[in-house]
């Protein structure tokens, strides 16, 4: 079985972010940028799968700017086999990404999508969802267990109520949750190993992808600040100050 | 007048708390129906969406396979539902709970539009507000003319409706091929206490790594019932096994609202400050003066939480 991960590049989680002076957007010089946390555990769950013998190949993809060739190299230094980066220098939207998915998807035929459930700068939560249903198969979102046996798997979701457990027939779309797996740590070797391994660079446009109706952004602003930072010298002066605001 | 569709999320007997929030929205948009998917002889939940202020019908929607949420059996029924039911509807809305966001982008995908996630502020009938990166950045979308719009909505941006309503319930139909090849095995682990819902309560107390074990956390639960709070947890505290996985909170976890938020040994990483923006109060113990926390909360107590913990609870008897 292939295996198909996508990744996206995305400003780096440690870092406060902040809304640019317009407003248009958000402080992306200098700053730093990395694979989206959740996809890098999907990179790690498709390695794993490989290493127990359930996949033979690992494909790792990107919709973004040329600069997620760096993302893609990691991917590759961390495992992978080969990488695909299409190329889009404008925000590509979940639906978009996921009828450009669904085309590579076609191209490809992989038994496994491996996504993480969310990127962490639109926090959108859709193109696993998407994928799944353009492409007619199971999905499984928010996993943190996955076993193969055969043609099924078995998923493990944390969901509001808990931790539910679904089957699904392969080929899916899995969206993984940060409690699946801890990503490996990159050797410097790896990296050196990486360079050689295969690249692809294409245009987006050469996807062919029908653009869907896009939601117009606007403004971007930072959220109303808490008025915190008061702080109370003991229990009984904590107790009075609640009671005194009506929440005890 | 438009035409509101909301999809409830329910567990075959209650409806998820999620949904009279989730309606305060909707109301600002439309007429609103309340769609629930059942399985024949478990339809609860019709009659507690009924009553909710502000819906003006309940679509009942009884099929043997709809008696577990899976997404991809559901999102068929629902997109025939919004579009074809008395001729199709102009918004199409889920509360941004997993059932809400595993099924509502596969409806999205069916109808060919985009979805608007976490909607938190309605600015005109095709704008809106909603948070991105982890809640730092609110951002303004606007859904373009002549296609429906879908949302999740971030319900801890929307106070509940009350519950005096007795709108009719209907049984509707809305029929798609169905899939089989998802299989719904169960709920594997919950909180399952008795314990006030971490969602909707008005007090919660949440621990963190401080708190140091999962015997531990038994000093956060005694505050807790002692106040009458739910009690969440930081991903750490999660992760390290002291609780069960349904009871985080933050960009991963719940996002909750409640009037009074007790973090016990928390230091207010900000994927965990996103999921409590929108309390009442803040309050923070925490034996480092220094942790990130206290720049948020209204009250902060430094110090060390064995001890302030059994304090504050006899202080509460006095
Ligand atoms: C993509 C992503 C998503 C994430 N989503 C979430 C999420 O949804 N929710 C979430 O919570 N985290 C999330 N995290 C993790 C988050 O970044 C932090 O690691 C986590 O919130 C830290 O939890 P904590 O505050 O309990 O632990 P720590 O940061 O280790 O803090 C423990 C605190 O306890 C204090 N302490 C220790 N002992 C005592 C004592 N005896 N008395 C008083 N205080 C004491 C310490 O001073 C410290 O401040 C996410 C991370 C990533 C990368």
């Amino acid at each position: 079985m292939k295996i198909l991960v996508g990744i996206k590049r995305v400003i780096d989680y440690n870092v406060r972010v902040q809304v640019n002076r317009d407003g248009t957007g958000v402080v992306k010089d200098g700053v730093k940028m990395s694979i989206n946390p959740f996809d890098e555990i999907a990179v790690e769950e498709a390695l794993r799968m490989k290493e127990r013998g359930e996949a033979e190949e690992v494909v790792v993809v990107s919709i973004g700017p040329d600069a997620a060739q760096q993302q893609l190299r990691t991917a590759l230094a961390m495992g992978a086999d080969r990488a695909v980066l299409y190329q889009a220098e404008e925000e590509i939207q979940p639906l978009a990404a996921a009828r450009a998915l669904l085309k590579i998807v076609q191209a490809e035929e992989p038994g496994l999508v491996l996504l993480g459930k969310q990127a962490i700068d639109d926090d959108a939560n859709q193109v696993g969802q998407m994928l799944a249903a353009l492409w007619d198969r199971p999905q499984a979102t928010f996993v943190s267990k996955l076993e193969r046996t055969g043609d099924t798997l078995k998923a493990t979701r944390e969901v509001d109520a808990g931790l539910e457990n679904i089957e699904v027939d392969l080929p899916a779309v899995v969206t993984v949750d940060l409690r699946l797996n801890e990503p490996r740590f990159v050797k410097m070797p790896d990296i050196m190993k990486a360079k050689r391994k295969p690249l692809d660079i294409k245009p987006f446009a050469e996807l062919g992808v029908e653009m869907p109706p896009q939601l117009e952004v606007g403004a971007h602003e930072p959220p109303p600040k808490r008025q915190g930072g008061t702080k109370v010298e003991s229990v009984a002066a904590l107790v009075k100050a609640l009671k005194d605001k009506g929440v005890l | 007048m438009s035409r509101v569709l909301l999809i409830a999320d329910h567990d075959g007997k209650t409806l998820n708390t999620g949904i009279a929030r989730t309606v305060a929205c909707a109301r600002q948009l439309g007429n609103v129906h309340v769609a629930v998917f059942h399985a024949p002889d478990a339809d609860a939940a019709c009659a507690a969406a009924a009553k909710l202020d502000g819906v003006s019908r309940v679509l009942s929607v009884s099929h043997e396979a709809n008696g577990t949420p899976l997404a991809a059996v559901l999102a068929p029924q629902i997109a025939r539902l919004a579009a074809a039911h008395e001729g199709g509807y102009d918004y199409v809305l889920a509360p941004s709970t997993t059932f809400g966001k595993d099924v509502l982008p596969r409806v999205a995908a069916l109808l060919g539009v985009p979805q608007v996630s976490d909607l938190m502020e309605v600015i005109d009938a095709r704008t809106f507000k909603r948070p991105i990166y982890a809640g730092n950045v609110i951002t303004t979308v606007k859904v373009p003319e002549g296609i429906p719009v879908l949302a999740t909505v971030r319900i801890a941006s929307f106070q509940a409706v009350g519950e005096a309503g007795e709108a009719p319930i209907v049984a509707a139909q809305a029929e798609a091929e169905l899939p089989g090849h998802s299989r719904y095995l169960g709920l594997a682990e919950s909180g399952g206490s008795d314990r006030p819902d971490l969602q909707s309560a008005p007090r919660v107390v949440a621990g963190g790594r401080g708190v140091g074990s999962k015997e531990n956390f038994e000093i956060v639960f005694k505050l807790a019932d002692k106040i009458g709070a739910a009690v969440g947890a930081s991903r750490a505290a999660v992760d390290a096994g002291y609780v069960p996985n349904d009871m985080q909170v933050g960009q991963t976890g719940k996002i909750i609202a409640p009037d009074l938020y007790i973090a016990v040994g928390i230091s207010g990483a900000i994927q965990h400050m996103t999921g409590i923006k929108d309390a009442g109060c803040i309050v923070a113990i925490n034996k480092d003066g220094d942790a990130p926390i206290f720049e948020a909360a209204d009250f902060g107590l430094v110090g060390d939480l064995f001890t302030l913990l059994p304090e504050l609870e006899k202080a509460l008897d006095a």
